[in-house]
């Protein structure tokens, strides 16, 4: 991965250090190589096994007694299994749906409300602040919430997997951060050109703050894809499974004897042998979009978020 | 920690300047002036306030149904239900403290929290200075790419992670018996969960922790360190005197912040693995909350015990934010 903007590494001279400080103890040099060693090992490590596994043939996970540490070969015929038309595909795809729909409107209501409450002064401004804030202090809690939910009848659908949670009132708060500090004067002469507030939003205040929305959206996308627990409570219907459930049951529920209220047993796969190189597919297959998205997060990230939080 | 409290930490609530005072006299048509210039902004803001109206208030609201004994299946529907639902004051609540399992509950959260404190909290400082006194850029940025990584995975992945590298089946027990050793099952011991979900934490968020330290070390003035030295200070006495000053009200706000959160440590984490290690480890609130209300439908004994967290929740954070007032520093909030 070629990452290079942490403002850290930024500000500070690439290498080297300053002229004043003093060179570090080869005790405390190999002190520091083996702490970060590990911990690169340490995530990286768990990452390559379930990946090797996933593409190894029956006979090597054989060989090795489960886990795979060094491949042998590459065999695919575990992700053919797995997108062959059975459950997984189908979590796959209501995952995928849910994660498509629900950030594009997070998104959209998110900049909408932080561009709205972006004016100081303009009518019903603290009010509404103050209501959006006061999230951060009082929750609704778990029963009420699902009774909500159960009393819209929105149970069993996808919209149970985005409504409850389709705004984060602190991306709004971060957006709106930035358009706090876009220059009044740009915003007036647009006005005075005759252009209504969603033009200026869109021409304007928008193409200023790319980098933070594009974060924004990101964590949406990383929010809909991980979640788990909503579709727990308001999923009961085996073909409407996001991915994580299904990982969940296939391979957490597989491991405790006991299963509880929330695990179920999955017709779809039960048909054949789950082999451990079709869990670890699984796995993969889940990790994917997170590792995908990971770049440009970090790519933004340090930019967008902490330098406009600090502002705001 | 979650996203939200390792960079809401300096995005917390910003205070805008009062609109200028107008003359009372005239309010009215002011008012419609200012609605006739604003309404497009109200307009954008509406569907978002909407959403929370309905998802977020409604239910807070809605915890009146602790004071219940509700009964879903009275009318059709939560409404009907809630109307027909017998008023019974205090009584979940009496029901509640008095159950030796929401007891348990309570002292596992506050235990893990104490753990927690004291095992995960210092870690991300801890990194984030290593990684600072890394003098190559390129490994810096490598290292910190790799640990921020596990911050995007769900807690699915990472308990399954868990389980295929040092559960029964796992990578670990697999070199241990190939060594001719007995390995043993970290994944299904309750004597050791409490340091397990810390290790799963550390493993998940000790990365992206220590962003937010990072950023405050970036933003201390080097020409305090290279005056320390000028007088004589080593690295040791300049990481004590100006390091850890520097850090200071990052580390109060973040400790205000969790301790504030004293009574949630992490939900999915949890229910994720009370089956396998069993309810006396693995209880916490939340979890507690879902089993008593959702899995066993006493709705009115859940909601108390909900609403129980919230307001002692809230208490926590208040007392904590005034606590950091007193001390001089900012806190998580202000007066505007």
């Amino acid at each position: 991965m070629t990452v290079t903007t942490e403002p850290a590494a930024r500000r500070r001279p690439r290498s080297g250090r300053a002229p004043w400080e003093e060179p570090p103890s080869p005790l405390g040099a190999a002190t520091k190589a083996v702490l970060l060693t590990l911990l690169v090992a340490a995530v990286l490590l768990p990452l390559w096994v379930v990946l090797v596994t996933s593409l190894a043939s029956r006979e090597t996970i054989d060989a090795a007694g489960g886990m795979v540490l060094v491949p042998r070969e590459v065999d695919p015929s575990a992700y053919l299994t797995i997108f062959n038309g059975g459950q997984i595909s189908r979590a796959v795809w209501i995952s995928t749906l849910v994660t498509v729909v629900g950030t594009a409107l997070s998104l959209t209501l998110t900049v909408l409300a932080a561009y709205g409450l972006s004016r100081p002064g303009s009518v019903g401004h603290r009010g509404l602040l103050f209501f959006f804030l006061l999230t951060f202090l009082i929750f609704p809690g778990l029963v009420p919430s699902y009774l909500v939910v159960a009393g819209l009848g929105l149970k069993d659908s996808i919209w149970s997997l985005i409504l409850p949670s389709a705004i984060s009132v602190f991306n709004l708060v971060v957006i709106r951060a930035f358009f706090l500090n876009i220059p009044g004067e740009l915003l007036d002469s647009a006005r005075v050109d005759g252009a209504g507030e969603l033009r200026i939003l869109w021409r304007i205040a928008l193409p200023l703050s790319r980098a933070v929305v594009a974060v924004v959206g990101l964590f949406y996308a990383v929010g809909y894809w991980n979640a788990y627990f909503n579709s727990v409570l308001y999923i009961d219907d085996n073909d409407m499974f996001p991915i994580q459930r299904v990982l969940q049951s296939y391979i957490l529920a597989g491991q405790s004897p006991s299963v509880s209220g929330a695990a179920v047993s999955l017709p779809g796969i039960t048909a054949y042998p789950p082999t451990l190189a079709v869990k670890m597919a699984v796995v993969v297959v889940t990790v994917i979009p997170a590792v995908i998205v990971f770049p440009f997060v970090q790519r933004h990230f340090t930019k967008g978020v902490i330098t406009g939080a600090v502002k705001g | 920690m979650s996203t939200r409290e390792a960079a809401g930490v300096v995005a917390a609530p910003a205070t805008d300047p009062p609109a200028p005072p107008r003359p009372v006299t005239r309010r009215r048509r002011r008012l419609r002036t200012r609605l006739a210039r604003d309404w497009p902004l109200l307009a954008m803001t509406a569907p978002a306030a909407a959403l929370l109206l309905v998802f977020h208030y409604l239910p807070t609201l809605g915890n009146v149904i602790a004071f219940q004994d509700y009964n879903p299946f009275l009318g059709d529907g939560p409404l009907d239900a809630f109307l027909g639902s017998e008023w019974i004051g205090f009584g979940n609540f009496e029901a509640l403290f008095t159950d030796p399992l929401f007891w348990d509950a309570v002292r596992n959260t506050l235990t893990i929290t104490a753990f927690q404190l004291v095992f995960f909290f210092p870690l991300p400082i801890l990194l984030a200075i290593l990684l600072n006194s890394v003098v190559s850029g390129r490994v810096r940025a490598f290292v910190q790419s790799v640990v921020y990584l596990p911050h995007f995975f769900s807690w699915v992945l990472v308990v399954t992670f868990f389980v295929q590298m040092l559960g029964g089946a796992g990578l670990l027990a697999q070199e241990l018996r190939d060594a001719g050793m007995q390995p043993w099952n970290i994944m299904t011991n309750p004597d050791t969960f409490i340091v397990l979900v810390t290790g799963e934490a550390v493993w998940k968020d000790l990365g992206w922790g220590a962003i937010v330290f990072l950023a405050a070390l970036a933003a201390i003035d080097p020409n305090l360190y290279e005056a320390a030295a000028a007088d004589g200070a080593g690295r040791w006495r300049r990481l004590w005197h100006i390091t850890l000053p520097g850090l200071r009200p990052v580390i109060v706000l973040l400790l205000i912040m969790r301790l504030g959160d004293a009574l949630s440590v992490g939900f999915e984490q949890f229910i994720l693995q009370r089956d396998a290690v069993g309810r006396d480890a693995a209880e916490v609130l939340d979890t507690f909350v879902y089993y008593q209300a959702i899995v066993t439908q006493q709705w009115g004994l859940g909601a108390a015990a909900g609403l129980f967290k919230a307001m002692v929740g809230l208490a926590l954070i208040l007392t904590a934010n005034h606590v950091a007032h007193r001390l001089g520093e900012q806190g998580v909030y202000s007066r505007s």
